[in-house]
């Protein structure tokens, strides 16, 4: 016990890294790949089907596949796949057969739709409440002018030509801007205090709710020119829009009740007190706050109708998923459905993938009150 | 002193009044619906009148004369429209039953794998289910009927993937079970089985609630119910086997075949609405609070202890009602069968039964009354289910 020393540090000791293994490159793997046994089985598995999937889906729609050229014959080379099936028949994919030098009308109407959409969508834009009676009344007027013509020496485009996506977002562009007011309408006859009208509501709601769209198209296309007075008829594309309107008006119902309920019961009391009447009270007070909160309900309607009109392909309208489809029957084009279907996919995809983001930054925004975390 | 007559409030005039005006308004309304009823009514029946069309339920008895290629119940061309409406429901329910079954598994395995602390695995999940709800279900059939199952090889190159199993563009062909003599021994020891697990599940509970020592139930209950009959199989020697599928010529005869109408309508069904399972199940498992496992975890409770015991029962809350909903999409998407030409309800009756007879309306009426009626019941059962596991507030 002679020289023991002890050590006596004056100064601080510098902050150590930490270790290397949690921080960095190697710290996320650790934690978010190899954390455990059954962890790292999961990334071998993942990995493994990664490997299976992506090198063969690559060298299909990349690598070994055909853009140039003009007929089949230019893909027979290549094992990967035929791009030129839809280069040659993408403006069929867009318009159907509507005429070449008129698909102006078209584009020009989707630029008005825009222009009108823009300011109800994005805060930022004013003019709400101008937009939204554009919208519901002067717009359908001027899109139907514009697609059908036989007016102001526009010359006219029969209904039957009409296809591919411009019909696809005709259809649900039409389906929901109808259905909304008769929702509306609809969710006020549920909630009301009047026995009758309430139950008549509920009966019309859940019937339609209830039954598969291709039924209510079935029952528009053979069933509605029955009940016509004789004389009467509807085309074709008119039958499926009120078969899509009233169908899509009962999910719309429901979409606004839960608005209507969301709205505190103090407003409708302080409306109450005010002494505004009934429709004051809901036009003026509790509409516009209910009708605020359900707008990403109202987009997520709309991107279920949105891919809902793939069945009007069913009683023989032309939409996107028909054209396609008929394309790839097509006997200069046959054993060209995969590209088609994906193709369509695609195109399906980039719309309601865009929109459900836009729904659920918005639910965020509003929701943000009360959120929990 | 008398009160002032001015001052008290006075009835309102009729016209003011909310009640007298409410009756008018449901007068007023229910009588245009009931008009609106008799024009439609009136306007159908000019109409079928002059295209000679009879009206009613008669037509159901008449011979149907065309055949319907998957039928679990006998079914020829000989047989009734009443016939072919059964058969058609039965396909329907049959694709629907097997559907909800499929996209609960991969919904809740997606869902978990969603939530999953590995990368990789849930990027994964995440990429298949956005692909697949932003996609519109029919496109999805088309591709999994007219680009998959079309590439098919034909029968004399199907791809054997062994055990008697044969995939072509016919369809998957595969061993049918042929049941021996002592065979219902088997099956009285599967229900035996049932019973049992009943029993005894109620026997460890009370024993766990008077005790506190838990049962390996989940290991009794397989154990009951496909130990016990495989022991009666083996023990009765195997009274049972299979006729193999074999090739004849250019097709394959024997065994059972999965019409690849079916195949791709159960793929293209159970796939699209896994995919929205998936999310359901997600954000239940997120509404359960933190504090609830940290809670277990400091009670000492093992992770599968705690995901069971206290996460799923307190998640399934939340999952239930839009689960049911989902139920009721994949029954009533169903119906998209009549696209790729799976002989289902609306297929067949809708379909064919309603263009050889032109019953429009009873046609239609029927179909819906159908639908509504198996969303009815199946809203019906899960909502029991519901007011089980709901939270039981004092």
């Amino acid at each position: 016990m002679s020289d023991a020393t002890a050590t006596v540090r004056t100064e601080r000791h510098p902050d150590l890294p930490p270790p290397a293994t949690t921080v960095g490159v190697l710290g996320w793997l650790r934690t978010n790949l190899f954390s455990s046994w059954l962890n790292t089985a999961l990334t071998l598995l993942g990995l493994y089907l990664l490997w299976l999937i992506v090198p063969p889906l690559l060298d299909w729609a990349v690598f070994s596949a055909t853009i140039t050229g003009e007929d089949r014959t230019a893909c027979e080379p290549n094992p990967g796949a035929c791009w030129v099936f839809i280069k040659v028949q993408f403006w069929q994919f867009i318009y159907g057969f509507y005429p070449p030098d008129q698909t102006w009308r078209v584009n020009l109407t989707f630029l008005l739709f825009v222009a009108g959409v823009a300011p109800v969508l994005i805060e930022r834009i004013p003019g709400k409440k101008w937009a939204l009676f554009y919208l519901l009344f002067a717009f359908p007027v001027i899109a139907y002018v514009l697609f059908v013509g036989g007016v102001f020496g526009l010359p006219l485009v029969e209904t039957a030509l009409w296809g591919g996506l411009s019909l696809t977002l005709v259809v649900s562009i039409i389906g929901i801007v109808a259905s909304l007011p008769l929702g509306i309408l609809l969710a006020l006859g549920r909630r009301s205090k009047m026995p009758i009208l309430r139950m008549l509501s509920v009966v019309f709601i859940e019937a339609w709710r209830g039954v598969p769209l291709i039924s209510v198209l079935f029952m528009a296309s053979v069933m509605l020119p029955l009940f016509l007075p004789e004389g009467v008829n509807f085309d074709k594309l008119l039958r499926a829009l009120i078969g899509v309107a009233l169908f899509s008006a009962a999910y719309m119902a429901e979409v606004v009740r839960g608005g209507l309920q969301a709205v505190p019961r103090g407003q409708y009391e302080a409306a109450a007190a005010l002494g505004l009447s009934y429709w004051k009270t809901m036009g003026l007070i509790v509409l516009p706050q209910a009708l605020k909160i359900v707008i990403p309900g109202i987009v997520n309607t709309f991107i279920g109708l949105f891919k809902d009109t793939t069945l009007v392909a069913i009683i023989g309208l032309f939409d996107l998923l028909g054209r396609v489809h008929t394309a790839t029957t097509n006997a200069a084009w046959l054993g060209m459905s995969t590209e088609g279907y994906v193709f369509a996919g695609a195109v399906f995809w980039v719309f309601c993938f865009g929109m459900s983001r836009y729904s659920i930054r918005l639910e965020r925004k509003l929701g943000a009150g009360q959120r929990r975390r | 002193m008398s009160l002032d007559t001015a001052t008290l409030p006075t009835r309102p005039s009729a016209w003011n009044d909310p009640r007298v005006r409410g009756i008018v308004v449901q007068v007023v309304v229910l009588a245009a619906v009931v008009a609106f009823g008799i024009h439609i009514v009136d306007n159908t029946a000019t109409n079928l009148a002059k295209q000679k069309i009879a009206s009613g339920f008669g037509f159901l008895s008449n011979t149907a004369g065309f055949d319907i290629s998957m039928h679990l119940i006998p079914y020829t061309p000989e047989s009734t429209y009443g016939r072919a409406f059964v058969v058609g429901l039965v396909n329907t329910l049959l694709v629907a039953a097997i559907g909800v079954v499929l996209a609960t598994v991969v919904g809740f395995v997606m869902g978990v794998a969603r939530l999953s602390p590995n990368f990789i695995i849930s990027r994964l999940a995440g990429v298949y289910i956005e692909i697949v709800r932003n996609v519109p279900l029919l496109l999805q059939l088309f591709f999994w009927y007219f680009a998959t199952l079309a590439a098919m090889p034909h029968p004399k190159q199907s791809h054997d993937l062994g055990a008697g199993f044969f995939l072509n563009v016919r369809g998957l062909y595969m061993p049918s079970p042929v049941p021996g003599e002592r065979f219902g021994l088997v099956i009285v020891a599967f229900i035996v089985g049932i019973v049992a697990t009943f029993v005894v599940k109620r026997w460890a509970r009370r024993r766990f609630e008077a005790t506190g020592q838990p049962f390996p139930m989940v290991w009794a209950g397989f154990g009951l119910i496909l130990g016990l009959p495989i022991v009666v199989l083996l023990a009765t020697g195997v009274p049972l086997s299979f006729e193999l599928p074999e090739l004849k010529g250019f097709n394959f005869t024997g065994g059972t075949v999965l019409p690849p109408e079916f195949a791709a309508l159960l793929a293209g069904l159970s796939v699209y609405t896994a995919a929205f399972i998936a999310e359901n199940v997600r954000s239940g498992i997120q509404a359960v609070s933190h504090g609830q496992t940290e809670a277990a975890f400091a009670l000492g409770l093992r992770r599968g202890a705690t995901l069971r015991l206290i996460v799923i029962p307190q998640a399934l809350r939340v999952i239930i009602p839009p689960l049911t909903s989902q139920y009721l999409n994949l029954t009533k998407n169903s119906s998209l069968a009549v696209a790729i030409g799976y002989p289902d309800l609306v297929s067949v009756f809708a379909g064919t039964v309603l263009n050889q007879t032109g019953q429009a309306v009873e046609v239609i009426l029927i179909t819906m009354a159908i639908y509504l009626t198996i969303s009815l019941l199946i809203s019906l059962g899960m909502n029991l289910y519901n007011r089980r596991v709901r939270l039981v507030e004092r």
